[in-house]
Order: structure tokens, then C-alpha cells, then sequence
């Protein structure tokens, strides 16, 4: 397995090894060179297999599958798995349906967690008040709760006011987790707008909505793209509040299914594998589009040189 | 009337007065922005918090769960909890797990993440963008692949440890079932959890190398310090904060796990349980639910992360986040 990941490596040595410093001992560091980028290799593929291992097994055949010598890639790729999924019916609710729920209570989440961060994000950067870092530091201890002792509490809480099983319910609940981490994320790029530009549109007689609209909006616009992606995977990803809360079938979201799926029958890797796909690759494409956002976000200014 | 010496007395705590910044609108402005956030937190994290708490003194079961009142039970559900050598089984389960878990994160993550910054620019941004797609993997999907790669029919590793040499690995491995017994269930879910978690350490830790000044390294080099010690006395005091800032998050991780250990253990498996399962089963886990001592246990881990969270919250004052 390790023979044909050494090419890469190698061919490595024509663009970067010739670019590099020059000095004695050229050899042993074209050496070290070539060392560092196996190693290089070596952790990119433990780090991607499994993705990709999943994503193999959703496109091999059942007997491939169990095969007693499994390949890397499917020999005789089938969309059959996928077929199961997306139009067989998983315990008499369409593919489609989860998939929608999911969306849903993601794309809510994110509206009303970018409106509320967004404005608290507006505050906390750009105004001095009286409790700002005890905001802040509220915002940092909520970010570390555990969520899953949380649950308890909050299903009594829903219970008492009839959302539970509701997907209404479960928006609340995921608002209020998306929203400290999403402020804490906004407020960098509210800051980063040039106060003169907001002042200048004042002076030409824009009123505080238009300079909102016209001047804070576009200039934050990235920020809160990154933070709706961020509040999009909260929402998307979650799992034991959607399990605890919902009771209908047709209200589950996808990782619902997806651990509904695989707890009733956990032979069929095929179908399993097909949907773990559909459920990971969006988010995987999501957050490599904002993960130099979600790093900075998590370690705030530990990095400042 | 001696009492009017107060109200001569200045109000305190005007100290803003004489810094005078010009905002538009400074007085109630920022409230109102913050207004609504303060109000979902409260309702939704801090609220909550406190349940846990007041439910922890009473017992919720099926009755309560009808709608009549809970009683109190003053420290019965605490007996109960603490006197049951099950939690402590659980408990040892939480903290060695996190222990394990979190130095591997560590050290691994350290070194993905110097290795990195060793890497050319084209390779570096290669390796980075693999490991993030671990670290973008759903917990629930992850933990699904582990189960799978690790599974008794068709698994990838037990036919990978049957080939290697019996003397190496011992025999016998492709009937092998990683999920029946506590210890390989956590072995699984360590290389699970550690996967996903890595990035994050790697990442942040590159983040933090670029802002080292290349000059100290250079010097070290003149020096004749090897890797070791040039880690030690330069990257590692250049790199404490984020250190400091990646340990505390990944302990709080892994303190709490509970999707991942729920998919490989299930609620039937107690005997792999850790304390967020163990509250979550005795709230949920049966036709009997006893609420007041889930909530019980999800106090006692609560207290423990919120004791590490100070520390991060200390940290982030410190190095002026919340300024």
C-alpha cells in the first residue's frame, strides 16, 4: 500500500527540492527532503482514509464488500447503495424527507444565529459598555457546557411548553448553540471594518440602516458566510437532541436515519456507507471552504506574534 | 438624619466618564444589540444549568414526567449515585479515557502540526487540507466508519491484523468483536476520537509556528541545539498560550464524548458507559426513567468541566480576548 504514495514524494524533489536553499551537503538535504514529504504522505492518507474508506464502500457491490480480501477502490463500482437510500423507502420515509428536515432546521439555525450574532457581534465590537466582558466571558463559558447534560433539563423544558417532537423545538435548541461560537467569530470581522468608512457614509447623510445596508454588510459579508457555515455543520451534524426530542418518523433528521438505519440492521454496510456519503461529503466541502475562519475563531489571539 | 452622608457620597464606578469615546447612540444601543443573545443563553444554557441542579435534590420519574411535582429528596439521588460502585466504573471510564485521549491528541497534533511547518508550501497545504477533512467528518459518521473498519465481518483491521505475523499480533483476529468488552471499545474510540481531534492541535500549532520569528531558530541552529532541545526552549514557551488554549478544549472534548461512544457501546452496553452516557441512560435509557439522578451525574460533570473551562476562560482574559 505505501509503494505507489511515494510518487508524489518524489516527484516533489524536481519542483521544490531544486527551489530550496542552497548550501553544502545539497544531498543529504534532498534526502531529509524527500523523508519529510513520506511523511507527509503518510499523514495525509491516515487522516483521509477513513473518509475515503466509506466513501469505497458505498460504491462497491454487497459481495465486495465481504469480500475476504477487500480492495481499495470497488471493482465493479454499483450506485445500487445510493439507489437504496435515496429512493427506497428506510422505514417508510423517503430520503428526501430527512434530507429536507435537516436543511431546514440547519438554514434556520443559520438565519436566526447569524441575525442574533451578527448584532451582538456589532455591539461587542464596536461599543465600550458596562458589562461587554462579562458578555464575553459568558460567551466563552457557554461555548464549554456540556451540551449533553443539557438534554435533560431541556426536555422537561419542552415538554412543559408542548415543542417536544416539534422541529420548532429543536430550532430554539440548536439557535442557542450556534450562537456563541458564531459571535465570537463575527465580532474579528465587524472590527475590521474601518470605523471612517461607517463615519464617512454618516457625514454624507446616510442614515444608520443605509450605512448598515450599504457600508457594514458588504465589508462583513465573508465573516458571515464563514459563520453560517459554522452554524450550518452545529445544526446539520447534531444528534442527540434530534434523538431525544423526536418521536415521528417523519420529522427525524438525517443522522437519525442514519443511526436508525444502522442500529435496526447492521449488516448492510452498503446503504449505511451510502448515507454516512451523503451526509459527510457536504459538510466536508463546507468546512475546508472556512477552516482557516474556524481555527482563528477557536484559538482567538493565542496566536498573535 | 444622619443617613444623607450616601447620597452626597459619588456614585461609584464612573470611571468611563472622563474617557470620552464618541458612539452613536452609546447609552442603550449595545444593550439592545446584545439583548436578544443574552436572552436565548439564558434560557437555553443557563436555565438549564440551574435544573440540572435543583433536579439533582428531587426525583423525576414517570409521574413528574406526567406533570405532577417533583419532591424533593434532599442528597438521595448523591447516595444513590456516588454509593453505586456502577459510577465509579463509569467515572474511571470518563477520566482514563480523557487522560489517554487527550495526550495522544497532544502529542500526535504537535507533531502533524510541526511537520507541517517543515513541509513546502504545496505539500504543507496538501497535508493540511487531508487532515482537515478528518477533522470535518460528523462525530456520528466517524464513529460509524471506526465501527465499520473495525467490525467483525468484512472489517478492514481485523483482516490487516490477520495477515500480519502471528508472533507480532497473535492469530485468530478476523472473528475478533472490538465492541464486546469495555477496553477495546475505547481503544477503538480512542483512534476515533484522536482522529478527528489531531487537526484542530496540528492546525492551530502551525498557526502558531508561523508567528515564531525564524531569527530564533536560526540562532538555536548556530547554537548546535538539536530538535529536542530547540522544542523545548524555543517553540514550546513561543507556543504556550495556544497550548494552554488546545489542551483545555480537548480535555472538555473528551471529557464529555457521547456520540461517538454511543454508536460503538450503545445504551445496551452498559459496561462500556462513561458519565455522559451513564446520565443519558438513567433519564432515557429505560421504561423507568429517573430523571433526578440523570441529572445527578450530569451535575458532577458539569462541575468537573466547568472547573477546566475557568481555566480556559483565565487563559483567554489573560492573553486579552476579552478586551
Amino acid at each position: 500500500m505505501t509503494a505507489p504514495l511515494n510518487l508524489p514524494a518524489v516527484r516533489k524533489r524536481g519542483a521544490a527540492g531544486a527551489s530550496a536553499r542552497t548550501g553544502g551537503s545539497g544531498r543529504k538535504k534532498l534526502f531529509s527532503k524527500i523523508t519529510w514529504n513520506a511523511i507527509g504522505v503518510v499523514v495525509f492518507v491516515l487522516a483521509v482514509f477513513p473518509v475515503f474508506w466509506m466513501a469505497s464502500t458505498a460504491f462497491k457491490p454487497n459481495d465486495e464488500i465481504f469480500s475476504s480480501t477487500p480492495k481499495p477502490l470497488p471493482a465493479d463500482p454499483t450506485l445500487e447503495h445510493f439507489d437504496v437510500i435515496v429512493n427506497g423507502s428506510v422505514a417508510e420515509v423517503s430520503f428526501w424527507k430527512y434530507f429536507g428536515n435537516s436543511a431546514l432546521l440547519a438554514l434556520g439555525t443559520v438565519l436566526v444565529s447569524g441575525l442574533l450574532a451578527l448584532l451582538a457581534a456589532t455591539a461587542v465590537a464596536r461599543f465600550r459598555f458596562r458589562f461587554r466582558t462579562t458578555f464575553l466571558v459568558m460567551l466563552l463559558i457557554v461555548q464549554m457546557v456540556p451540551l449533553e447534560a443539557l438534554v435533560i433539563p431541556l426536555f422537561l423544558d419542552l415538554k412543559q411548553l408542548n415543542m417536544l417532537n416539534s422541529m420548532w423545538g429543536l430550532l430554539v435548541v440548536y439557535i442557542g448553540f450556534a450562537v456563541p461560537f458564531a459571535i465570537w467569530m463575527l465580532r474579528g470581522f465587524v472590527a475590521a471594518v474601518p470605523r471612517e468608512l461607517e463615519e464617512a457614509a454618516a457625514i454624507d447623510g446616510a442614515g444608520p440602516v443605509r450605512t448598515f445596508f450599504r457600508v457594514m454588510l458588504p465589508l462583513v459579508a465573508p465573516g458571515l458566510v464563514a459563520t453560517s457555515i459554522f452554524s450550518f455543520i452545529t445544526a446539520w451534524n447534531e444528534f442527540i437532541f434530534a434523538f431525544t426530542f423526536l418521536d415521528d418518523q417523519d420529522k427525524y433528521t438525517l443522522p437519525i436515519m442514519l443511526q436508525f438505519f444502522f442500529g435496526r440492521s447492521g449488516n448492510s454496510w452498503g446503504p449505511i456507507m451510502a448515507a454516512s456519503t451523503l451526509l459527510t461529503i457536504p459538510v466536508i466541502i463546507f468546512f475546508l471552504i472556512v477552516q482557516r475562519r474556524m481555527v482563528t475563531g477557536l484559538t482567538a489571539g493565542a496566536v498573535k506574534g | 438624619m444622619l443617613d444623607t452622608a450616601p447620597a452626597v457620597r459619588k456614585p461609584p464606578g464612573r470611571r468611563t466618564a472622563g474617557r470620552p469615546r464618541p458612539r452613536r447612540r452609546p447609552r442603550f444601543g449595545p444593550y439592545l444589540l446584545i439583548a436578544p443573545t443574552v436572552v436565548v443563553i439564558a434560557v437555553l444554557m443557563f436555565w438549564p444549568m440551574i435544573q440540572i441542579g435543583i433536579m439533582s435534590f428531587q426525583k423525576v420519574g414517570t409521574r413528574q414526567l406526567r406533570g405532577e411535582p417533583a419532591e424533593s429528596v434532599g442528597l438521595e439521588n448523591f447516595k444513590d449515585i456516588l454509593g453505586d460502585p456502577f459510577f465509579w466504573t463509569t467515572f474511571k471510564h470518563t477520566v482514563l479515557f480523557a487522560v489517554v485521549a487527550v495526550s495522544l491528541t497532544m502529542v500526535i497534533g504537535t507533531l502533524v502540526g510541526l511537520l507541517l511547518n517543515k513541509l513546502g508550501k504545496r505539500m504543507s497545504n496538501l497535508v493540511a487540507g487531508g487532515v482537515m477533512v478528518a477533522w470535518a467528518t460528523p462525530p456520528i459518521t466517524a464513529a460509524i466508519i471506526f465501527t465499520w473498519l473495525f467490525g467483525t465481518t468484512g472489517g478492514l483491521v481485523n483482516w490487516t491484523l490477520d495477515l500480519l505475523p502471528d508472533f507480532l499480533v497473535g492469530g485468530d483476529w478476523l472473528g475478533y468483536n472490538w465492541f464486546a468488552k469495555p477496553l477495546p471499545t475505547y481503544t477503538v474510540l480512542t483512534i476515533c476520537v484522536v482522529w478527528q481531534a489531531c487537526p484542530f492541535v496540528a492546525v492551530s500549532v502551525l498557526a502558531g509556528l508561523k508567528s515564531v520569528p525564524s531569527e530564533l531558530y536560526e540562532a538555536a541552529r548556530v547554537d548546535g541545539s538539536g530538535p529536542w532541545r530547540t522544542f523545548w526552549s524555543i517553540t514550546y514557551p513561543m507556543l504556550k498560550p495556544i497550548f494552554l488554549v488546545v489542551l483545555v478544549m480537548s480535555i472538555i472534548w473528551d471529557f464529555k464524548v457521547f456520540t461517538q461512544l454511543f454508536i460503538m457501546a450503545g445504551m445496551a452496553n452498559r459496561d462500556a458507559f462513561n458519565l455522559s452516557l451513564y446520565a443519558y441512560s438513567e433519564a432515557f435509557g429505560s421504561m423507568n426513567p429517573k430523571l433526578g439522578d440523570g441529572s445527578a451525574i450530569a451535575l458532577v460533570l458539569t462541575l468537573i468541566l466547568l472547573i477546566v473551562t475557568a481555566l480556559y476562560v483565565r487563559v483567554m482574559v489573560r492573553q486579552g480576548e476579552t478586551r
